[in-house]
């Protein structure tokens, strides 16, 4: 499979003497699904401002579909991978809603049917389409950021970058949300999220990355991960709500199984039920 | 007498024509831990609003029905009187931060109450000790974690006593420990006396704290109660809200084993599972 994305021994050091990364490699495949998590300050905000070119690297190579970032522009590589930042606040700068969704697009010199096609399509997917007239900022946190989805997802890029899409969301739009990323992934998209929804994760997710204080002291299968306490610890990690449950009740054969999500717990449970779990 | 009294309360922002709140009633006991959720855009951070009355006075609007703060109508007096009874802490620290100094910061409340110098430093250090940052006293605000940041408002806002704490999603922006440690503060301070009212969604985190929760959809309340009975319904499910899994969990295998009482915390759904599995107490 292409490198979608490539990192190696990424430093990165603030103008103010903040050392922010420190060491970092990475591979994210083409096509893959990967979910970033780690405390406040862990560095997960700086290592994806790296990707489209935003912070270039004080020390180590960051590449994008082979091309290291340092050599080309932000313009460039934002057409291949779109960033749907936390604070849409900072993100928008037109008056009109549907502006801010068409911005990119009539950047990227589309055509105005193909700008008024899709710009109808993601204002109705994400349930904006009657705001079309609003100014963003009159919006709520929660729409404001399926504005910024939006007006990424309206471009169509090859790896997208989510950085905390659930905060605000009720649960509805955490399912749309969550089908919305399974669709651009059977889409063959690369799909990055970072996140501090941890049960959204283990739900959607296959690859898990734990960073803390600037360095990625995890990567693999969330079930090794979440149930492996010196890394929760190291990390500042909850357990996400069923590991937390299992924890709490002690009972070894669901420890052993390690369920992860409610359909997980649901089955190890109907199997203790049914007798063919064995109480030990 | 209840602290807060809100009475068949309806409300349109201005220029709207679908009201944001509809024939709101509840009321805030002195001690409630009072929980509210519901779907974005529903209205919680509007009817929080107007318990400090910045509803109406700041946002305009149309108001009908009533909002009394310990007897007195929101609509005849000013934000700053009603703010003594009544702290608000919003979910963006940063758009509330506005000194360079977290002493400052604390200070500046209390300085526009018109309090002598020697009040002010007492409070300051009381509430630097009550929320254990004594050690943040001289930082800068603004280059706090969120955490941190929260905290030097909850602080600032302590420090003017008010009776009722208010926090809307203040949690919003904190990795789940940060998040946990929070609202551990929260519970704290409610033990502490404080009437406390959380706008939440993270209610596997939350809930346990609670006597009360009303869950909102579309400016109404659809139901209030106490949070073991309300979470387990059909409708917290039907409106959006999210329900702690382990509840979600129950409910699914509640038609094969036998649940007597639906669990709040982490804890009790470990107990309960114990149960239904027949794991007894002789752990």
């Amino acid at each position: 499979m292409e490198e979608a994305i490539e990192v190696r021994n990424l430093w990165y050091i603030y103008p103010n003497g903040v050392v922010a990364l420190k060491g970092i490699n990475l591979e994210i495949r083409l096509g893959e699904k990967v979910a970033i998590v780690g405390p406040n300050g862990a560095g997960k905000s700086t290592l994806i401002k790296h990707f489209n070119g935003l912070l270039k690297p004080t020390k180590g190579v960051v590449r994008v579909f082979g091309v290291d970032t340092r050599k080309t522009t932000v313009a460039t590589l934002a057409r291949r991978i779109g960033i749907v930042f936390q604070n849409p606040y900072h993100q928008f700068f037109s008056e009109k809603v549907w502006d801010e969704v068409a911005f990119a697009l009539k950047n990227f010199g589309f055509p105005e049917e193909t700008i008024r096609h899709r710009v109808t399509k993601v204002l109705r997917l994400f349930d904006l389409y009657d705001y079309a007239d609003r100014s963003p900022f009159t919006l709520s946190s929660g729409e404001m950021r399926r504005l910024a989805m939006a007006s990424i997802l309206a471009y169509d890029p090859d790896i997208i970058v989510f950085d905390e899409p659930t905060v605000g969301q009720d649960r509805f739009h955490k399912e749309k949300i969550r089908e919305y990323i399974k669709l651009l992934s059977s889409q063959g998209k690369t799909i990055i999220l970072v996140t501090h929804d941890i049960d959204f994760v283990v739900e959607e997710f296959n690859r898990l990355i734990v960073m803390s204080e600037g360095r990625i002291i995890a990567d693999g299968a969330p079930r090794e991960i979440l149930y492996n306490e010196e890394i929760l610890t190291k990390a500042s990690l909850i357990l996400p709500q069923i590991p937390r449950l299992v924890k709490y009740s002690e009972i070894p054969f669901l420890l052993k199984h390690k369920p992860l999500t409610e359909d997980e717990l649901l089955i190890a449970v109907l199997g203790i039920l049914r007798g063919d779990g064995g109480r030990c | 007498m209840p602290i807060i009294d809100v009475d068949n309360l309806t409300y349109y922002y201005p220029g709207s024509s679908k009201p944001a709140l509809a024939n709101i009633s509840l009321n805030v006991e002195k001690g409630d831990f009072l929980l509210i959720t519901g779907p974005s855009g529903s209205g919680k951070s509007t009817l929080v609003r107007t318990f400090n009355g910045l509803i109406p006075h700041l946002f305009g609007g149309r108001f009908e029905g009533k909002v009394l703060v310990k007897g007195k109508d929101t609509r005849y007096c000013s934000v700053a009187e009603l703010s003594k009874t009544v702290g608000i802490v919003f979910q963006d620290p940063e758009n509330q931060i506005l000194t360079l100094s977290v002493e400052r910061e604390i200070a500046f409340g209390l300085e526009n109450l018109g309090l002598p110098r020697k009040v002010i430093r007492e409070r300051i250090e009381k509430v630097l000790k009550d929320l254990n940052i004594v050690h943040l006293r001289e930082r800068i605000p603004l280059e706090l974690s969120v955490g941190e940041q929260q905290k030097v408002i909850v602080a600032s806002i302590i420090a003017m006593m008010p009776e009722v704490l208010v926090f809307d999603e203040p949690t919003a922006h904190m990795d789940p420990l940060s998040a946990l440690k929070f609202l551990e503060l929260v519970h704290e301070l409610n033990k502490r006396g404080y009437t406390v009212v959380v706008v939440e969604h993270r209610l596997d985190l939350v809930a346990k704290y609670a006597n009360k929760i009303i869950i909102l959809n579309d400016g109404r309340i659809v139901v209030k109660g106490e949070p073991r009975n309300i979470l387990p319904s059909n409708i917290a499910e039907e409106c959006g809200v999210d329900v702690p899994r382990y509840i979600r969990f129950f409910k699914r295998i509640s038609n094969l084993a036998k649940i007597s009482r639906y669990p709040i915390s982490d804890k009790e759904a470990a107990e309960t599972l114990k149960e239904v599995l027949g794991y007894g107490g002789s752990y």
